[in-house]
């Protein structure tokens, strides 16, 4: 999950980096006040969870708090990436003398943290030369001296040294603490008087720890239905955790929204993958994606076919899977049959295909045979299905 | 032959008691051979058994019992928990560890692997539904009950690894249906990090005689097929990528925790261009498999 650059930079401060004197707005008076109590000019930064902000006209510099004020309004009103901000960041412009980059994010090849820092800062780091890397153990915590080791690595001695070093070793440690997979100072600036901090930074947490960084996150004020993807859930995505929350047996759920006409009742995580591929990849439009698996009660399988049943523009629902051996056949069958006939529908007219063989199939093929409902065993492919489904 | 477990293969069950535990523990003694589970953990139930397995507070009483080493652990307890489960087992001297449990942190799953690569240890998962060598035994959930199993699975020279549980059961039957058995197969976990990736089983593969060519399931998220080509692998290799959808949605997250593109290099699009650049054959349908895998090895059509 990530956070906005004004949840970052608490990160930050608490974990006892130094940042530059800011405040958080969401209406044009309360930046004016940010401003007065930083003093002198500021910068005003939208508060979206997007890239290209600068670009959209998304960040603007004022030079008095009237300023502040005019132009957090225009910042406030503006969409960048179909994205309304939540507010904006009103942050002081301090004169630099020397931009570093310090960041932490996991090596998946290595299977642990890396540590990464440059003395070229403010730009991104793909495109930096000099750039020094350093391998952590997960098995203790991120000490001071690995991050000394890795700033004297690009040539970086003196006091910027003695200084930098806490700052690098406490950003590895709240990376470490907080389940962080990216935990990144960009810039991290000395300023005219000498002081080192944080000019902005960038946190990204796994949605696997959200359970066990409830603290850090109830200081933040995110609440747990902010599921902080790349785009927030839909009405018809919140929908559908609601069915998969009504028992915690197995999954129905996952589901993401389309604009397409034949709704899909998928699984398992691989299956659905293969099987939303292969519809379009024969000219279908799907309605949504979605997952079942680890063997869903009949209740929480007809839940999700009602829900992609009754997605407006849906004609008919695919119910497909890869092989099971877990998730039984004959419930999710009668998951789907109970859904069509709670609705009023013929389930042999609204059950495009029902293609899910394994664990119990000679039971759940004599109940879809019951009903009409056209169904097919492991003979018939994934690609072959999804065929079927899209014609 | 087989990679990482044979019949003689002794293995406990942490959190045995749990209900897709219990599942799993009668699969695996109903399969092939029968597999020899020697012990189940659960704290608080020692005493008791599940399907005649006998059942231990710690992993130590287990070993103690058992009269000597066991090979290996098939760990079903919730996330919480695992990464402590993972450490005794690794320190009572357990060598291969199944991970089955999902919605683990990076963090932890990284310090089991850390530990167990200090000790000698090999870790499968997590999330995922373990390893199978066709008639000869499975260890985890992998093709359901033994007569589901034994549908899907059978005896030859194609070795499996793949992202998902549930595809290696849909590529296996396949191949199966085909007359190309299996070798190993061995379902890796759809995780950001897991223990063993394809480049870390490829050499094991390699050195088994049973094996003429890999088949892999993989996903858009991650560099472990980056890694695989980077590795060069020595067997013909035929692989599978689903998710293609996903080039278009990045930041998006579907089917498994590490499936997500972060970046343009773990894209579908990158992945494929990769592979096929390392000599590794891309089947656009899992019905392609099989035919892929017998040019590739000079078998008749």
């Amino acid at each position: 999950m990530r956070f906005y650059e004004y949840e970052s930079r608490q990160i930050v401060q608490r974990s006892g980096i130094p940042v530059s004197p800011h405040g958080f707005a969401t209406t044009p008076l309360e930046a004016r006040r940010a401003a007065e109590e930083i003093g002198g000019p500021t910068v005003i930064k939208s508060q979206v969870l997007t890239g290209g902000r600068m670009k959209a006209g998304g960040v603007q510099f004022a030079d008095t708090p009237a300023d502040a004020e005019r132009l957090a309004a225009q910042v406030l009103a503006l969409e960048i990436g179909g994205h309304m901000p939540r507010g904006v960041l009103v942050d002081s412009r301090a004169a630099v003398k020397q931009e570093y980059y310090a960041g932490v994010t996991w090596d998946g090849t290595r299977k642990q943290p890396v540590m990464i820092f440059s003395d070229e800062g403010g730009i991104d780091i793909e495109d930096v030369a000099n750039v020094g890397r350093r391998h952590l153990s997960t098995l203790r915590d991120p000490s001071d001296f690995e991050a000394k080791e890795l700033i004297a690595s690009v040539g970086v001695t003196g006091r910027a040294l003695t200084r930098l070093t806490p700052i690098v070793a406490r950003l590895a440690r709240l990376f470490a603490e907080h389940d962080m997979t990216l935990a990144e100072i960009n810039p991290l600036a000395e300023l005219e008087d000498g002081s080192f901090v944080a000019l902005d930074a960038h946190m990204d947490m796994e949605n696997e720890a959200r359970p066990r960084q409830k603290a850090l996150l109830d200081a933040l004020g995110v609440r747990d239905e902010e599921t902080r993807q790349a785009r927030e859930a839909t009405a018809f995505e919140l929908a559908g955790e609601a069915v998969d929350a009504t028992d915690h047996r197995g999954v129905a759920g996952n589901v993401t929204e389309f604009d397409g006409d034949l709704g899909l009742v998928i699984g398992a995580g691989g299956g659905s993958l293969t099987l939303f591929d292969a519809v379009r990849a024969h000219g279908g439009k799907p309605a949504n994606y979605c997952e079942i698996g680890g063997n869903p009660s009949v209740a929480k399988t007809c839940g999700l076919a009602k829900l992609v049943l009754q997605k407006p523009g849906v004609e008919k629902i695919a119910v497909m899977m890869s092989i099971v051996s877990n998730t039984r056949v004959d419930i999710v069958a009668r998951g789907v049959i109970k859904a069509c006939l709670e609705l009023g529908h013929d389930p042999a007219e609204k059950i495009a295909i029902f293609r899910i063989p394994g664990a119990w199939e000679e039971e759940g093929f004599k109940i879809l045979e019951r009903y009409g409902v056209p169904y097919a065993d492991r003979s018939v492919s994934l690609d072959e299905a999804a065929r079927r489904a899209a014609a | 032959m087989s990679i990482l477990i044979d019949a003689d293969t002794t293995f406990i069950v942490q959190g045995i008691t749990g209900r897709e535990a219990v599942n799993l523990t009668r699969e695996c003694l109903d399969y092939g051979a029968g597999a020899k589970v020697v012990g189940g953990v659960t704290p608080g139930r020692l005493g008791r058994d599940v399907h005649g397995v006998p059942v231990f507070d710690t992993v130590a009483q287990a070993v103690s019992h058992h009269g000597g080493p066991i090979d290996g652990s098939v760990v079903t307890v919730p996330p919480a928990f695992t990464k402590d489960a993972v450490f005794e087992s690794i320190t009572n001297g357990i060598r291969l560890v199944v991970i089955v449990t999902e919605r683990i942190p990076r963090r932890d799953v990284a310090q089991m692997v850390e530990l167990a690569s200090a000790h000698g240890a090999r870790i499968i998962g997590p999330n995922c539904l373990g390893i199978i060598v066709p008639d000869v035994i499975k260890m985890g959930g992998i093709g359901g009950p033994a007569r589901d199993a034994a549908k899907a699975y059978t005896p030859g020279p194609v070795g499996v690894i793949s992202r998902s549980g549930g595809m290696t059961t849909e590529m296996s039957s396949t191949l199966s249906a085909a007359g190309l058995g299996q070798s190993t197969a061995v379902s890796i976990g759809g995780d950001a990090i897991i223990g063993s990736t394809y480049a870390e089983l490829m050499p094991l593969f390699e050195a088994d005689e049973q094996t003429k060519a890999i088949v892999i399931y993989t996903e858009p998220g991650g560099r472990m097929e980056a890694q695989l080509a980077a590795y060069g692998p020595a067997l013909p290799v035929v692989a599978f990528m689903a998710g293609r959808f996903m080039d278009e949605m990045p930041g998006m997250s579907f089917g498994h925790a590490g499936t997500i593109v972060e970046g343009k290099e773990d894209t579908a699009t990158e992945k494929i261009a990769r592979l096929q650049a390392a000599g590794i054959a891309i089947a656009e349908r899992i019905e392609d498999i099989p035919d892929l895998v017998r040019q590739a090895i000079g078998a008749p059509a």
